[in-house]
């Protein structure tokens, strides 16, 4: 198993960099993470990030596509709540590599 | 990851490539750790005696598959195959030729299984089964996608696909498994598809879309789920649920159900039409994962199955469902569950249907129409997917698997123009994605593996302006949204078949 250090402490991930355990979160990881995954983050990023982990701990999944533009297009303003907007944010895909940083477990499957 | 992979260049002229040996060794996908594994039923991680296992399991399958032991002894190495791979166009490493992929497994089969190799190994090319060996098997065998384009050119009609199958089947026999694939069987079994979305977060989905369409249009249309007593159940793969474009067709399902009048259901419990139980070549894991779907059948009640924009579930519904499960004839007359079903479903229709065939036999009837219009900013192409065109047929003659989208797409858009010939209907080239490819940690050959079909789009967008190509497949849109960047496409250059439908279709008004 490979895993990273934050702070001196040591936490377990996959081969991909996902976090095993999703309670060891928190915001200095993410930090870690996006800096890995070359995202500067800025408070449009938290906005999503936020999001991201409040539906998970409701839905146990990341939201679809749809949902999370849709929710970002609710509260930042329409002009926003749209994926060109997320990759812009993250441009490897706001699916994988958003939940990568929020510390969610990788959608599988064919996404 | 992305930062160092880039794509091929466009070829002058398209024909064998150089060589270059060894290019993409270690290359291979990720290997199952022991939970993904032991799920399914496999051993953990590579078990002590592996070799004399893997010998065995090949025996079995030998005796098992008929197939298997003719695409064994049949191949002369003519070398017809070997440039029709666009694994092999786009990485240029030789291992990757059809011909040259299987020899990995025939010249093991040949130490082990005939008389020359057990008595001259060194002269017919027989090679004992080393851990090198084992680990190219797992390496290579991952730079297939099970397409069979090959196949189409073979004089022997060897199905490589199955040479591919059977290797991944011996590997999780000795536990050296692949996390993509394996990680989503379990998935399946657990959860319900393999995305691992659960019912409420579906219906939450699902909810969030008719608030969406009743904003867009003013209509109600429904995204039903669980509905006992509906007509149709619609098995459509979880992608449609939750990826971009994939949405998009979905929205087009509901819709023509909703033009048609016609009653429907998703089901929560089976929730996935992709089977990945063919990609590892597991014929308990393809059962398994089939049932699921006679099981929420049964108990709904439904009398017709439809089957969504999913390229290799297709394959799996229209070629394995009947004996499987019993939609379809064709099932052991002892299986009182396939017999129930059997029963249940409505024959005057085709089980199963797929939503391309539903949907153009609505447009033939006059049953629902189009505003054509709505799609003039798309010049539009369509690509084959594999599994559908060389995998399975649609309609009532060969080669209604081809007409069937593209007589949708024109009857829905006013712009569509073909690709070069030879790179569409059964001589498709795969997205580069299928078979179980399509994972982060195989990117640099996806990038590579799609470069055939680029050069064919290119020059499409270069002659008719193409803008859009539409697909029939989950595997097929997320590969493409996702390299299409690496060769200068926008990534919403693909979509689905019923994207357009869903842009064109009349719902007021019949």
């Amino acid at each position: 198993m490979s895993s990273i250090e934050v702070s001196s402490k040591s936490y377990e991930t996959d081969e991909e960099g996902y976090l095993v355990n999703l309670s060891d979160w928190n915001k200095e990881i993410a930090d870690y993470i996006a800096k890995t995954e070359n995202v500067d983050m800025t408070d449009q990023h938290w906005e999503v990030i936020n999001f991201l982990r409040e539906y998970f701990e409701e839905y146990q999944i990341a939201p679809a596509v749809r949902v999370l533009t849709k929710a970002i297009g609710k509260k930042l303003g329409a002009e926003k709540g749209n994926s060109e907007y997320l990759y812009g944010l993250f441009p490897y895909g706001p699916g994988k590599q958003a939940c990568k940083i929020a510390g969610l477990p990788k959608p599988t499957g064919c996404v | 990851m992305s930062a160092t992979i880039t794509a091929p260049a466009y070829r002058v002229i398209p024909i064998v490539p150089v060589l270059k040996p060894g290019a993409m060794e270690g290359s291979g996908p990720y290997v199952a750790n022991d939970k993904i594994q032991e799920a399914l039923g496999f051993p953990g991680h590579l078990v002590d005696d592996w070799h004399d296992q893997a010998i065995a399991k090949m025996g079995e399958l030998l005796g098992k598959y008929r197939s298997l032991a003719v695409y064994m002894d049949s191949c002369v190495h003519c070398g017809a195959c070997s440039d029709k791979c666009h694994y092999f166009i786009g990485t240029q490493d030789p291992k990757n030729m059809p011909v040259a992929r299987q020899d990995l497994m025939r010249s093991v089969y040949r130490r082990y299984f005939t008389l020359p190799g057990k008595i001259f190994p060194k002269l017919v090319g027989a090679r004992d089964l080393t851990r090198e060996v084992l680990d190219e098997w797992h390496n290579y065998f991952h730079q297939c996608s099970e397409c069979r384009r090959c196949s189409v050119f073979c004089p022997y009609g060897i199905d490589t696909a199955e040479v591919t199958m059977a290797a991944r089947e011996i590997l999780d026999s000795v536990g050296y498994g692949q996390k993509y694939s394996n990680e989503i069987i379990g998935k399946v079994h657990k959860i319900g598809n393999n995305l691992g979305l659960p019912a409420p977060a579906l219906r939450d989905t699902l909810e969030g879309l008719e608030e969406d369409v009743k904003e867009e249009t003013g209509i109600d249309v429904r995204f039903p789920v669980d509905v006992k007593g509906a007509e149709v159940l619609l098995i459509t793969p979880s992608a449609d649920f939750f990826a971009e474009p994939h949405i998009d067709s979905l929205i087009g399902y509901a819709k023509v159900f909703h033009a048609a009048g016609t009653s429907w259901t998703l089901s929560s419990f089976a929730s996935e039409a992709g089977n990945f139980g063919m990609f590892i070549g597991n014929y308990e894991q393809l059962r398994l994962i089939a049932l699921r779907i006679r099981e929420v059948a049964l108990e709904l009640g439904v009398k017709r199955i439809v089957v969504g924009e999913c390229g290799h579930a297709w394959r799996v519904a229209y070629s394995f469902w009947n004996t499987l499960t019993g939609v379809g004839d064709g099932a052991d007359p002892n299986d009182q569950f396939a017999m129930m079903l059997q029963k249940q479903l409505d024959h005057r229709y085709k089980q199963p249907v797929h939503i391309c065939e539903f949907t153009l036999d609505l447009i033939e009837q006059k049953a629902i129409s189009f505003d054509k219009e709505a799609n003039d900013k798309h010049i539009i192409t369509f690509h084959d997917s594999c599994n559908v065109a060389r995998g399975s047929r649609m309609g009532d003659y060969p080669g209604g698997q081809f007409d069937i989208p593209r007589n949708i797409i024109k009857a829905v858009a006013n712009n569509f123009y073909e690709m070069n010939p030879n790179t569409t209907h059964e001589r498709t080239f795969c997205c580069g994605g299928g078979g179980g490819l399509l994972t982060d940690d195989l990117l640099d050959v996806r990038v590579k593996g799609a470069l055939p079909r680029m050069e064919a789009l290119k020059q499409a967008a270069d002659e008719h302006g193409v803008n859009f190509m539409a697909c029939i497949c989950a595997i097929c849109k997320t590969q493409f949204s996702k390299v299409m960047p690496y060769y200068g496409f926008d990534r919403n250059t693909v979509g689905g078949v019923h994207q357009l439908v869903s842009n064109a279709i009349k719902l007021g008004a019949k």
